[in-house]
């Protein structure tokens, strides 16, 4: 008999006001009696519609039910058919929008905690089981994966596990990509990245850091110098943007992606940091993305009080309703229908205000979100020594401007076909390069679609 | 990790490492600029490439002692390895077509003005170059610079090498003269390059600069690098790092490049102690 209870196991957390003065892990996991506990609420359904709503396909209802069998790391086994960073995503996918959105316990009461099952599996495997994953047979053929977030680590795991000799080129000094300069330590413990990549270099993946291809070596002569057969490009989103308001060039004012890669690459948070950061005591994030609150989170463990800039309401805030409660139990405060007009400076050229405008939301817009309005004469300053831009970025340019015949859309991401194929032949792409700034499971998703054309065109 | 294959002491502030880097040495070129990082727990910083040799693979950079980085980065010695070292990264310097340039360098900025000037030399343009140190002691390049150049200035601030005085006054003197050039490069301090753009503006002679803000990654996405060109943002890891003098907004880019100067000035003094603990 299923477990009816109509509420997920409650994930234990760090208390808000203990955690928002560190960089550990918010979310502790599920022990093994909530795991099991949790797994009995699965109906096991004939339809699968969970399975439908995950990018990458993973049997869900089969591994929860090993789960309840007791039997962790054969439900480890299951997703792994899948999945190449099941503890990655057990943590930062967006499931209540996609695999636990169609879990048909959701209907009344709660879904069945998908995610969290996820994780406590991934971490069950990581902390127990010592064996090595073998290296598949090579076939000698050589796959070059450029750039080592999400997209790139599952296109090259799908291939190495088909026995391709697989070659990934970052261009930082770390494997990771955003998993590591962009998703905090407290969401994202780099430990855990680090071991899913370990596992990739187990199939057999080379890991070249300190390579910036299109700069150190084109596309063209991978395939005609350095003979792989096919490229993946994976290199992930570009250029931040900013808004074009006065006083964006201020000291003290950064891009999210700044802001972060100096806190969670750098590791500029440590007291022994050789990279250094702006210690904000009164912080202004601009914008309600994932970033966003990442940005915001990050300052207020840097000792800051934080406020979340955002022109809409709570309703259209784009991050995750976890991510949002999270920030604003850490006592992060939001302004919303609020919107920045000017960032303030003194005579050394430091931040030192923002001015905002009041908004109120008017007519839908193409998006089909109520355009937000500014109301005249409502202007006000927030007092601010650091201010953070989280707005977006736009694609890399370092690639497509050395690769020639590469066809990029209007916002500068490269354009594929629904296999990940591109204009250039044997080069496929995925990820944040072709969609812009997504999610980690989309860019995983789009790996994994690659590394099956990829194979089909190879064996064609 | 990427072994110092080469080190000299070009003055006693400023230091040349030649690094084994073969990817990097192949396509390495005048106006580009590598990221480094000299141990494993380093800052990423920004160096220009002075030299290249794609035979031997290896590619020079020199460097002057600021700060805690480049301190450290001075304590290794040959046989020694960098943790990172990325590139080449930027748009190379575009010479084509110039048939008589001046080529203003200042201080360390030599050790990047002279690739540029050298370049030129070899594509047979006319190469004045002019180049301005505090003192005599601090001059660098001057033999190199010599032989790539059809008329070499030297000025310092005391009198002590050369002529006393700034580059701008010698670059004045020469357009004065009646010297015509194509364009003026120009690279050193922020505040150098700002008033050799002041002075060419008045003649109206095109002006080239490199600007070396302040990056994290060096390939377009971290912003860090961001200056005002020409009203607009521009990213001088993807964008430059030369660009139109007369468009770039100067004072930004001082106060930028002094975000940290504080911090820095305390982890050097912390390194330097460190440092004499481990000796004693």
């Amino acid at each position: 008999m299923p477990n009816m209870s109509l509420k997920k196991n409650v994930m234990p957390h760090q208390d808000a006001d203990v955690r928002n003065k560190n960089f550990d892990e918010v979310a502790l996991g599920y022990t093994v009696e909530q795991a099991i506990d949790e797994a009995e609420r699965c109906l096991n359904c004939k339809n699968k519609p969970c399975v439908n709503g995950c990018p990458v396909m993973v049997h869900i209802p089969e591994f929860i039910a090993k789960i309840r069998e007791k039997d962790f790391e054969g439900a480890y086994q299951i997703i792994s058919q899948s999945s190449s960073l099941p503890a990655v995503c057990g943590r930062v996918c967006p499931q209540e929008s996609q695999c636990e959105k169609y879990c048909i316990r959701g209907i009344k009461g709660e879904p069945v905690g998908i995610g969290r099952l996820e994780r406590f599996v991934a971490d069950y495997h990581n902390a127990n089981c010592k064996e090595k994953p073998v290296k598949p047979e090579s076939n000698g053929i050589k796959i070059a994966v450029i750039g080592s977030g999400p997209s790139g680590l599952t296109c090259a795991g799908d291939l190495a596990k088909k026995g391709y000799e697989v070659t990934v080129f970052e261009a930082f000094h770390l494997a990771g990509g955003v998993l590591v300069y962009g998703i905090p330590e407290f969401r994202l413990p780099k430990s855990i990245v680090q071991k899913e990549i370990d596992t990739l270099k187990d199939l057999g993946v080379k890991i070249e850091t300190n390579m910036v291809i299109g700069k150190v070596i084109s596309i063209e002569e991978l395939i005609k110098e350095y003979d792989f057969k096919a490229v993946f490009i994976g290199s992930g989103a570009g250029l931040p943007k900013f808004m074009n308001i006065p006083g964006e060039n201020l000291n003290g004012v950064y891009s999210a992606n700044e802001f972060l890669t100096r806190i969670n690459l750098m590791k500029a948070y440590r007291e022994d940091a050789s990279t250094p950061i702006k210690q904000g005591k009164k912080v202004v994030v601009v914008g309600g993305g994932n970033v966003a609150m990442d940005a915001a989170r990050c300052a207020k463990r840097l000792g800051g009080d934080v406020h979340i800039v955002y022109r809409r309401t709570l309703d259209e805030l784009p991050a995750r309703k976890e991510e949002v409660e999270h920030a604003m139990e850490e006592g992060i405060v939001f302004d919303l229908l609020t919107n920045p007009a000017q960032i303030k400076g003194d005579d050394k050229g430091w931040v030192n205000a923002v001015t905002c405008i009041k908004m109120e939301l008017g007519e839908p817009d193409a998006s089909g979100r109520r355009r937000p309005v500014e109301i005249k004469d409502s202007e006000f300053d927030i007092e601010a020594d650091v201010v953070i831009m989280a707005l977006g970025t736009s694609p890399n340019p370092l690639i497509k401007s050395t690769t020639e015949g590469l066809e990029i859309n209007k916002h500068g991401g490269i354009i594929t076909d629904e296999n990940g194929a591109t204009s250039v032949q044997a080069v496929y792409a995925g990820g944040d390069a072709v969609t812009g700034a997504a999610t980690v499971i989309l860019a995983m998703g789009a790996g994994k679609t690659a590394a099956k054309a990829i194979d089909e065109y190879l064996n064609k | 990790m990427y072994k110092i294959v080469d080190k000299k002491v070009l003055n006693p502030t400023v230091t040349r490492i030649d690094v084994y880097a073969p990817f990097v040495a192949k396509k390495a070129q005048a106006g580009q600029f590598v990221i480094v990082r000299a141990t494993e727990d380093g800052e990423r910083i920004p160096l220009t490439v002075a030299d290249y040799d794609r035979e031997k693979g290896t590619v020079a950079v020199i460097f002057q002692i600021v700060g805690a980085t480049t301190y450290t980065l001075n304590q290794l010695n040959v046989g020694d390895s960098v943790a990172d070292f990325v590139g080449p990264l930027g748009n190379a310097t575009h010479t084509a077509g110039l048939k008589k340039v001046a080529v203003v360098g200042g201080g360390v900025g030599c050790a990047i003005a002279y690739p540029v000037a050298k370049k030129l030399h070899e594509e047979g343009a006319e190469v004045h170059s002019i180049v301005g140190f505090r003192c005599k002691d601090l001059v660098i390049l001057e033999d190199e610079f010599k032989e790539v150049s059809d008329k070499y200035v030297l000025m310092s601030d005391d009198g002590t090498a050369g002529t006393k005085g700034l580059v701008t006054d010698a670059l004045k003197n020469l357009i004065e003269s009646g010297e015509q050039y194509d364009e003026v490069i120009a690279i050193g301090p922020v505040i150098m390059m700002k008033f050799v753009c002041k002075l060419t503006k008045e003649y109206g002679v095109k002006t080239i600069v490199s600007m070396n803000p302040i990056m994290i990654d060096g390939t377009g996405m971290c912003g860090g690098c961001r200056l005002t060109v020409g009203g607009k943002t521009k990213f001088a890891c993807v964008d430059g790092p030369e660009f139109d003098g007369h468009e770039v907004d100067f004072d930004e880019a001082m106060k930028r490049g002094a975000s940290y100067k504080e911090w820095e000035r305390h982890k050097y003094e912390e390194t330097c102690n460190l440092f004499k603990k481990e000796v004693k």
